[in-house]
């Protein structure tokens, strides 16, 4: 893509719609309050205005790149289609019997979420394939017809089918499938082998059903986008983000909407991998904050960290266990009920707890003046001094420092105790949970760079780094409208997954190669309706674990044709691997292969390194402010800088706060801030982190 | 640096219980056993230098939770000052001192600070295998039922025994995995001390003794205070349930009088001759975890909030076994004992308690043989977790096929035919099992197994509730009993190992939990809901519901 196209990203959030438009005089945003009943009308309000700041014409643009939250809360509010679902006879109540477990363990009163197919449009099959993908039981073209018309008498609008080990021969599903499409064309069909073909029934089963439940609205949505944009000059293709950070076409996002779920999130992941490219960091997490949740992603190699599975639609506090798993690529991210609006509260023991309630935006923080009364971490904040009453939100939101003294004052301890107790909570919540994240995945988070953004996160993430033993963070500039900056630097992408299990001293080199051949086959169709000819990647990665233990982990290997001398190749790789996560491996076990996974994507054109600073003169400051440093457990006196004053190359030391229009950066005392070529914040600790 | 406010003991308790989070997190993933790894069959916590227990991850299944907290004052009690030292790792497998069989390791690792010994971090886990008979009730002695390491150091120094590690690879059938997960457990407590260090740097703190003074006085008197709500009163129970070879009586007191609460299981059977026997210990954890769900859920479990549980049962009976009593399948009578405590809770808490429900989980362990001993198929070992149903809550039906009070969760069924030669026909929801009431039963499920060509199957059969239902509470009716039978009807023995042979299909049919409340007073909106989901019949709903639509 030349640099000179004019391309737009466009992210519809549950608040806020957001337009970033990439021009050759540089970026044009806009946000726009999000449009429930017509989405799109945001969309085109938002691209108009931001056309207009940027002076070119909406015919001009080249490209149209989306990701939406849409998905996700139709399948939160359980707004999606009437579905059936169809499977083995024996199996009929997989989705609703999950794990057998409770994610609560002492709430007596707990209820599980409801399935999104009722068992009473959940269908069977007499039918059966092994693990091995023979034939138990032959499906019998009778038993087809008369499946076909129970679902025609059911009026349903949507069918999702999955069958026990259909990942391993699909016959079956295929059979009934085509029974279906030839009896009722019209009926939007999702088949498991087809959407997420991996072994282990529950999360299949959620992945198809999800597909099939959302596909007829997600359809219809994308449908009335390609149209209103035409009608408004705009004929641009139109590309959607997929959850794993890649984009795809809008057919393909139509027919697999469930690959949408996570994709403003995703945005943000590939907003942060593009500053750590242009500041040459391999090692980086990004710190995503808002109003009610903080997200937090691995970004290694330039890449967001990627997983083959996540969990959708928390009912129970975010808490794990408590959604839907499903197997799509995702990028992983953590993420828990803590942001600006979190609610602080006293528990049962008298100890102070803050969220994951949150005030949100209504009635939001109580300083807002809005009728909130709760203390939340906003609040917090301005009592602490960092935040300006007079100055929130480039003034356009006025604070009352007084209406959160009240809401303080409803936790019976000081002001000063409540506020520096609220923040030093929610900074431990999110440390802790960036914690378990790393230690799940091996990881070792002080040799980590911080890249931060959001409304609440350069708040934050100063005190975030101390408690993590970070000692460098960036901010980049923009961070308001991330997720659709992220859009305009993604790649092509689609990863494409097989269940094929083996043991490695059984590897079959003819079998493999031929699944991986057809993934990548698969995979290079997918990015072919965006990018055909773009130049391209192919990313292996096999699922392998030692035999007898329950979960894979992921383990590249070179895409090239195997042969029976590989083994040794393979099985020294896995071990590298395990190594990495567990720190040690285990002689004489027997090694398994589960799952093959193909990933393709378009190369990234160079990032232009940032130009970097690491110290430099100190820059003026244009007043005082007091603000509590945590660590230090005291007021300090801080110098206020606008961050516009802090040209590359230019420094204050902390204590210090940044202002700018959207928000305040807090430099504690242990930090100083440097200006950086690319209108970053580079924050490095004074001295080396103990 | 000040010394410590209240806000910072608040910042500190709620940063152990994330420590002891990432030490949970740490053995899940490096552990061999499946029931670690998928079922989270462990426990992780913090101990202060007397052995008191400061923290505890919550991750965990209760029978671990609650008795690893005892665990390690036999280990300060074994170990004393003089022979504690910087780098020791204490290790046991004493059903009697640990988490009530030989299958759990509990680890114990001193946590030095400045040459002085501050704490203790320990966890616990369930092994693959330990040698002996193998995970079933059939034993007679536990000397049957494989290698008990006595409390002793794993590492003395820094430095691991070698002759332990030899003797225990001697011992158990899976050398690598056993000896691997004791590994972890090692790591898991190292992992959690440098955190603790990471935090006593940041809040400037040599020692716990102040942290530990917190954090129990605050657990403790929450706690009392939640049960100075209870009713004063004595309140009694008794639940006759299926045992081994012969019925077992469970009789529990519970005496409520201001803040103070004790439980007394006198009344209750004595021993079996068979596994099936649960140490005090594992009784008193279950026992506690029932009355904190009730009482006080809320409250962090430490030793602080479990001490005002004063909880016993006469030594000898079947819920206290002595040595050498046979102990392997504890779990089947331990996950009763809640039902028995809060039946009797309900007396003076009604509204609060659920009904009883299937509660004991349906472990199936089953060896494949090759039905040709000279075919050279290899013989594999399956293990699934199954749950029934649960009790119907006061103002909740009951959960189908979930599993309380254990925490752990069941196996995707593809990934068990991958471990071993079975088909598993059906693992489905098993209608109209549901005991009735205003709030009804959970539904329990049907399991049908099969080996594949070339196969027998053994069964470790340890099921429960197959004579003695869940019964109902306040006017609902009685779970469905479970069933293990072949699936030609005829019938199996419900504990014990039994052939199933090749072309015959195991079926297991897995209690439903009781009703709660009289099925008349249901709304009728909910009973149209169960018979088109087909969980009751419509001649069910005419009957015991009295619905005519």
């Amino acid at each position: 893509m030349p640099d000179d196209d004019i391309r737009v990203g466009v992210d519809i959030g549950g608040t806020f719609t957001d337009v970033a438009l990439a021009h050759p005089g540089g970026i044009a945003t806009a946000k726009i309050l999000t449009d429930y009943t017509a989405p799109e009308q945001a969309i085109l309000d938002g691209m108009t205005l931001a056309a207009r700041e940027a002076g070119v014409a909406l015919g001009a643009i080249v490209q149209v790149i989306h990701g939406t939250t849409l998905v996700t809360n139709a399948l939160i509010e359980r707004q999606g289609a009437k579905t059936a679902f169809i499977t083995t006879e024996g199996f009929r109540d997989v989705i609703e019997m999950r794990s057998e477990n409770r994610f609560e363990q002492y709430d007596l009163n707990l209820e599980l979420p409801k399935p999104l197919v009722p068992r009473q449009h959940r269908f069977t099959l007499p039918e059966r394939i092994a693990a091995d993908g023979t034939v138990l039981r032959p499906l019998d073209a009778r038993d087809v017809t008369a499946m076909v018309d129970a679902i025609r008498d059911g009026g349903f609008d949507a069918v999702a089918i999955g069958l026990i080990h259909a990942y391993a021969n699909d016959a079956h599903e295929q059979q009934m499938a085509q029974a279906l499409q030839a009896a009722a064309p019209d009926l939007a069909l999702s088949i498991s082998s087809v959407i997420s073909p991996q072994m282990r029934e529950l999360p299949r089963f959620n992945t198809v059903i999800a597909n099939a439940y959302v596909q007829p609205l997600v359809a219809a949505y994308l449908g009335r986008l390609v149209t209103r944009l035409g009608e408004i000059g705009v004929g641009a293709p139109v590309f959607m983000l997929h959850s794993g950070g890649g984009l795809i076409s809008v057919e393909t996002a139509a027919a697999q909407p469930v690959r949408l779920l996570e994709s403003g999130p995703a945005g943000g992941a590939i907003f942060a991998a593009d500053y750590a490219r242009a500041h040459g960091l391999t090692q980086v997490l990004s710190f995503d904050m808002g109003g009610t949740t903080a997200k937090i992603c691995l970004i290694e190699d330039g890449r967001p960290k990627t997983a083959s599975a996540f969990e959708v639609a928390r009912t129970y506090r975010f808490k794990k266990g408590s959604g839907m798993t499903v197997s799509t690529p995702v990028v992983e991210m953590v993420e828990i009920g803590a942001g600006g609006g979190s609610i602080a509260s006293i528990d049962q023991m008298g100890r102070l707890q803050v969220g994951p309630r949150s005030a949100g935006s209504a009635p939001g923080p109580a300083c807002y003046g809005r009728g909130g009364k709760e203390p939340t971490v906003t609040d917090a904040n301005l009592l602490l001094g960092r935040l300006d009453p007079d100055s929130f939100a480039g003034g356009h939101i006025a604070l009352y420092p007084e209406k959160a003294t009240q809401a303080a004052d409803r936790l019976q301890l000081s002001a000063q105790d409540a506020a520096f107790g609220i923040t030093e909570l929610v900074d431990e919540n999110m440390a802790n949970a960036a914690r378990v994240h790393a230690v799940e995945n091996g990881r070792d988070i002080e040799h980590y760079t911080m890249v931060a953004f959001g409304g609440g996160a350069p708040l934050h993430a100063c005190r975030l780094c101390e408690k993590l033993g970070i000692s460098a963070l960036i901010i980049p500039p923009g961070a308001g409208v991330g997720s659709a900056l992220g859009f305009l630097k993604a790649p092509f992408s689609f990863e494409a997954a097989r269940g094929l299990f083996q043991r490695l001293d059984a590897f079959e080199p003819a079998t493999v190669n031929a699944a991986v051949s057809e993934m990548a086959a698969e995979a290079n169709a997918f990015v072919d309706a965006g990018a055909r000819g773009v130049e391209r990647t192919t990313k292996l990665t096999a699922m392998m674990r030692y035999a007898g233990q329950g979960w894979e982990i992921p383990v590249i290997l070179p895409h090239r044709a195997f042969t029976a001398e590989d083994i040794a190749m393979i099985q020294a790789a896995f071990e590298t691997a395990y190594r990495t996560l567990f720190g040690r491996v285990i002689d004489g076990l027997a090694v398994e292969i589960t799952n093959w996974r193909v990933t393709v994507s378009t190369k990234l054109p160079p990032v232009a390194p940032a130009e970097r600073f690491d110290s430099g003169a100190e820059v003026a400051a244009i007043g005082t402010r007091r603000f509590f440093d945590t660590a230090l457990r005291q007021t300090v006196d801080a110098r206020e800088v606008p961050r516009e004053a802090l040209k590359p190359g230019l420094r204050v030391d902390g204590p210090a706060i940044i202002v700018e229009t959207d928000t305040s950066t807090i430099v504690t005392s242990a930090f100083s801030a440097i200006g950086q070529g690319d209108g970053c914040l580079r924050l490095i600790r004074k001295e080396p982190a103990r | 640096m000040k010394p410590p406010t209240g806000i910072d003991y608040q910042i500190m308790w709620n940063r152990l219980i994330a420590v002891v989070e990432e030490q949970a997190t740490t053995l899940i993933r490096t552990a061999f056993s499946t029931s670690v790894r998928e079922a989270g069959d462990l426990s992780a916590g913090l101990f202060d230098e007397d052995g008191r227990m400061m923290a505890q991850a919550v991750t965990g299944t209760p029978g671990h939770v609650n008795a690893m907290a005892e665990s390690v004052t036999h280990f300060a009690a074994r170990f004393g000052p003089q022979e504690t030292f910087d780098g020791d790792v204490f290790v046991t497998n004493d059903p009697w001192h640990g988490t009530g069989h030989l299958h759990d390791f509990t680890m114990v690792t001193p946590v030095f600070r400045n040459g002085r010994h501050i704490g203790y971090f320990a966890s616990t886990a369930h092994v693959v295998d330990i040698g002996g008979r193998g995970f079933g009730p059939d034993g007679q002695e536990v000397f049957e039922e494989g290698l008990l390491i006595p409390i002793t150091k794993f590492a003395d120094r820094g430095e691991v025994h070698p002759l332990l590690i030899e003797l225990i690879r001697a011992n158990v059938r899976t050398p690598d995995q056993s000896v691997g997960d004791l590994y972890s457990l090692a790591a898991c407590n190292a992992a959690g001390e440098r955190r603790l260090h990471a935090m006593m740097d940041e809040f400037g703190i040599d020692d716990l003794a102040g942290l530990s003074e917190f954090i129990l006085e605050t657990s403790r008197d929450a706690t009392r205070a939640a049960i100075a709500q209870v009713p004063d009163g004595v309140y009694r129970n008794t639940m006759e349930v299926d045992g081994y070879d012969a019925p077992v009586r469970m009789a529990v007191t519970l005496t409520i009088a201001g803040a103070h609460l004790t439980a007394d299981f006198a009344g209750t059977s004595g021993p079996s001759r068979f596994g099936v026997n649960v140490p005090e210990v594992y009784t008193r954890a279950y026992a506690c975890y029932g009355l904190k769900c009730a009482i006080a859920p809320l409250v962090p479990n430490n030793t602080g909030s479990l001490e005002p549980f004063d909880i016993t049962a006469p030594a000898g009976s079947i819920l206290a076994a002595k040595r050498p009593a046979p102990v392997s399948t504890r779990h089947v009578l331990g996950h009763l004992v809640p039902d028995v405590i809060l039946g009797a809770l309900h007396q003076a808490l009604p509204g609060v308690v659920p009904a009883e429900g299937a509660s004991s989980l349906w472990n199936v362990q089953i060896s494949a043989r090759a039905s040709d001993p000279d075919s050279g198929l290899p013989g594999r070992e399956i293990l699934m977790f199954n749950s029934g149903g649960t009790g119907a809550r006061p103002a909740h039906d009951g959960l189908s096929a979930t599993a309380f009070p254990s925490g752990v969760s069941t196996m995707s069924v593809e990934a068990t035919e991958h471990v071993g030669p079975i088909v598993v026909w059906r693992k489905d929801l098993r209608a109209g099992s549901g005991g009735a009431g205003a709030q009804r039963g959970g539904l329990g499920q049907v399991i049908e197994i099969e080996a594949r060509a070339g196969y027998d199957l053994y069964v470790n059969a340890m099921f429960e509730r197959v004579a003695h239902p869940a019964r109902g509470r306040a006017g609902g009716g009685p779970g469905a009993a479970g069933r293990v039978e072949l699936s030609d009807g005829t019938p199996l023995k419900s504990k014990g190992r039994q052939k199933v042979a090749n072309g015959q299909r195991l079926r297991l049919s897995l209690p439903g939990g009781g009703g709660h409340g009289d099925p008349k007073a249901r709304a009728r909106d909910a009973v149209a809901r169960d018979i088109a989901a087909g969980f009751i019949s419509a001649q069910t709903a005419k009957t015991e519901y009295g619905y005519d639509e």
